[in-house]
């Protein structure tokens, strides 16, 4: 096994102990605590009647926006993560080239903000 | 040894869940398979040795493009039951595409040839992480050799975003928003009036 | 058989101890966090706080712990058994595993990751699903509005995070974090630090972590005046709990990485004889809890933002800044040849 995964080998351990920790805590009421369930406790919480419907319904639109943004950004800043790193031996032509990407991106941005995809109505 | 188990481990549960997103019945179900099957195979570009690789499938498909499948197929209230009504109906249909799908992947199989160069690259040895890091390796060639590509990527990341917005923005009439310069600048000059008022008499 | 055990089963003991070790004295911290947040909330409002069980109620958070455990757990009818109960386990577990990586101590790190920081990055977007999931399976009106909420919040605040770390980094070199507090050390001891050339960042990162953590003045999706108790209001005993000891360890992540990116770790702040002789994880300690210390006083001082608020904060102030931070930063490594 090469040096690289014995680097990930404690994060594995370590995950599935946390899991073990987690997984301890979540077990224990289920056998030591009382079980009594009746039909007012288990409905849902409401402002002291019965659910008109379904919890889960239609929203708004804005929250996919949202959504969908993040995901353009997320990716940028994925993409400056190795140009951080290198930042020295790319040297200049690295330096200009996430230079224009960013105001690539800035246009974009400012084209959000100007059709006020960024406002919150 | 291990590695081989963890490879083994990884990949399997990656083709179970896989095929569980498929097969559920409940599409929230069906997402966080998907989101198993993505963690799995960051599992699996690990013991490639793409660690960098292997955290960017991380952050952004479970962490960004999974979670807007969740918000779209837990919020989006469609009637699932309507929807396997239909399923008789469009099988002749759907099936017909299937096997067209089926019959062109085949085609593509049987004319695949490997480059004669590849056998090459394959088999020289990868460079040691001890030398450059994963990372940093990757960012040497991106943004000096491969700048045209990343300049295509930064430019599809605008037409998405531009996308995303003609397609998905509409403004509500009526809404009041705030406005902090407006609110700043307000002085008292501008915004209290004194009036006099003679006794017994309203304004 | 000898042979197997020295090469397999000896080294991984080792590693379970070690994280066995980290986790329970991580538990440990946390415990008496969330007793010193509910007594510093107590003394701003000039109240005692929790001061019963045990001397000035130091073992409260234990006694909670017990009582939690002795409740019975609730699932409401309409909900979804699987995910309802798989959420608080995933929000748990994701932040408790990414202390995998951060350094308490010059070689003190149970995994030392090349990509470390990026690992952490990982782990602290996934924290939303935990949220989303347990608002959804609740099937419940309360629940599922503070889950939207949440999750449009901390995807929005995880931007401005992405970019300060970026700049962080362009003053590093490396992903890997050990590396990130080595950078800092020099002559002038806590001058050297990044908080000081990168404080518009330092600032920025504390408020996003703020958001990020649902922590007030950003905690809209438990916001108890609006929504009950947001996505946790159908949870009830351990369950419960869980999401609680969640918030409260990925709150001590993110003290902990400010202290990493910003405070130069375990560095001494004054690199000559009596600081130095001071044990590094004792240094380490002390910068986790001053910023928790700044945190229990914000969500003690401030008040609670609108939503329009927090979004535009997110979106039209601290994204075009940091985004402009990373290009100035990037323009004067390379203006005066400074990178690393």
């Amino acid at each position: 096994m090469n040096e690289l995964l014995l680097d990930y080998l404690p994060v594995v351990i370590f995950i599935a102990v946390s899991a073990i920790i987690a997984g301890a805590l979540m077990l224990a009421p289920f056998l030591i605590a009382v079980k009594n369930p009746d039909s007012e406790k288990v409905s849902a919480y409401e402002c002291g009647f019965a659910a008109f419907d379904d919890a889960r319904m239609k929203f708004d639109v804005r929250f996919y926006l949202v959504a969908i943004l993040f995901i353009i950004f997320d990716l940028e800043v994925a993409f400056l993560f190795p140009w951080a790193v290198a930042f020295k031996e790319v040297g200049a032509l690295g330096f200009w080239s996430v230079m224009v990407f960013l105001a690539v991106l800035t246009i974009g941005f400012i084209y959000e903000w100007r059709k006020g995809a960024l406002e919150w109505d | 040894m291990v590695a081989a188990a963890f490879f083994y481990l990884f990949a399997s549960v990656t083709v179970a869940a896989a095929f569980m997103v498929i097969a559920s019945k409940n599409p929230v179900h069906a997402v966080l398979f998907l989101i198993l099957a993505f963690v799995n195979s960051a599992g699996l570009f690990v013991l490639l040795g793409a660690e960098f690789l292997a955290m960017i499938l991380i952050v952004v498909y479970v962490g960004a493009v999974a979670v807007l499948f969740l918000f779209v197929v837990m919020m989006l209230d469609v009637d699932f039951a309507e929807l396997r009504a239909g399923f008789l109906r469009y099988l002749p249909f759907g099936g017909l595409i299937g096997i067209i799908m089926l019959i062109e992947l085949i085609l593509v199989l049987g004319a695949w040839t490997i480059a004669p160069g590849v056998v090459d690259v394959v088999a020289t040895p990868a460079p040691t992480a001890a030398d450059v890091t994963n990372t940093e390796a990757l960012g040497r060639v991106l943004y000096t050799k491969y700048v045209y590509f990343f300049e295509a990527a930064g430019m599809i990341l605008l037409t998405a975003m531009v996308g995303a917005i003609v397609l998905t923005l509409r403004h509500k009439e009526g809404v009041k928003r705030q406005d902090i310069g407006e609110q700043v600048a307000r002085n008292p000059e501008t915004s209290i009036e004194i009036k006099q008022v003679e006794s017994g008499k309203g304004i | 058989m000898v042979e197997f055990w020295t090469t397999y089963g000896l080294p991984t003991a080792i590693i379970v101890a070690q994280s066995a070790a980290m986790l329970v004295s991580l538990l440990l911290i946390v415990a008496y966090l969330l007793y010193a947040d509910r007594k510093i909330w107590a003394a701003v409002q000039l109240r005692r706080g929790p001061n019963v069980v045990g001397p000035w109620g130091l073992l409260q958070s234990f006694a909670d712990m017990l009582k939690f455990v002795f409740k019975e757990v609730v699932i409401p009818s309409g909900a979804n058994k699987g995910v309802f109960l798989l959420a608080p386990l995933v929000s748990t577990v994701l932040a408790l595993s990414a202390w995998a990586v951060i350094p308490v101590n010059a070689g003190w790190v149970v995994a030392d990751l090349n990509v470390g920081i990026l690992y952490v990055f990982a782990i602290s977007s996934l924290e939303v699903y935990g949220v989303i999931m347990g608002g959804w399976a609740s099937n419940s009106k309360y629940p599922f509005l503070g889950a939207l909420r949440s999750a449009a919040q901390m995807v929005s605040y995880e931007v401005s995070i992405g970019f300060v770390i970026i700049t962080v980094l362009l003053c590093v070199g490396s992903l890997n974090l050990t590396d990130i507090v080595l950078a800092q050390k020099g002559e002038w001891g806590l001058l050297n630090w990044f908080w000081l050339p990168l404080f518009p960042m330092f600032v920025i990162f504390f408020i996003s972590a703020l958001a990020e953590t649902n922590r007030p003045p950003f905690d809209l999706p438990e916001a108890e005046s609006e929504l009950v108790a947001g996505f946790m209001v159908e949870y009830s005993s351990t369950p419960y709990m869980l999401f609680m000891l969640g918030e409260y360890v990925a709150i001590t992540l993110m003290c902990a990485l400010m202290t990493i990116l910003f405070l130069g770790g375990w560095l001494p702040p004054v690199d000559v004889a009596p600081f130095n002789w001071v044990p590094g994880i004792v240094w380490f300690l002390l910068k986790v809890f001053l910023l928790f210390f700044m945190f229990a006083m914000v969500k003690a001082i401030v008040p609670r933002y609108r939503y329009d608020q927090l979004m535009r904060l997110g979106w039209k102030v601290f994204l075009p800044l940091s985004l402009f931070m990373v290009v100035a930063v990037a323009s004067v490594l390379y203006a005066f040849d400074l990178a690393p």
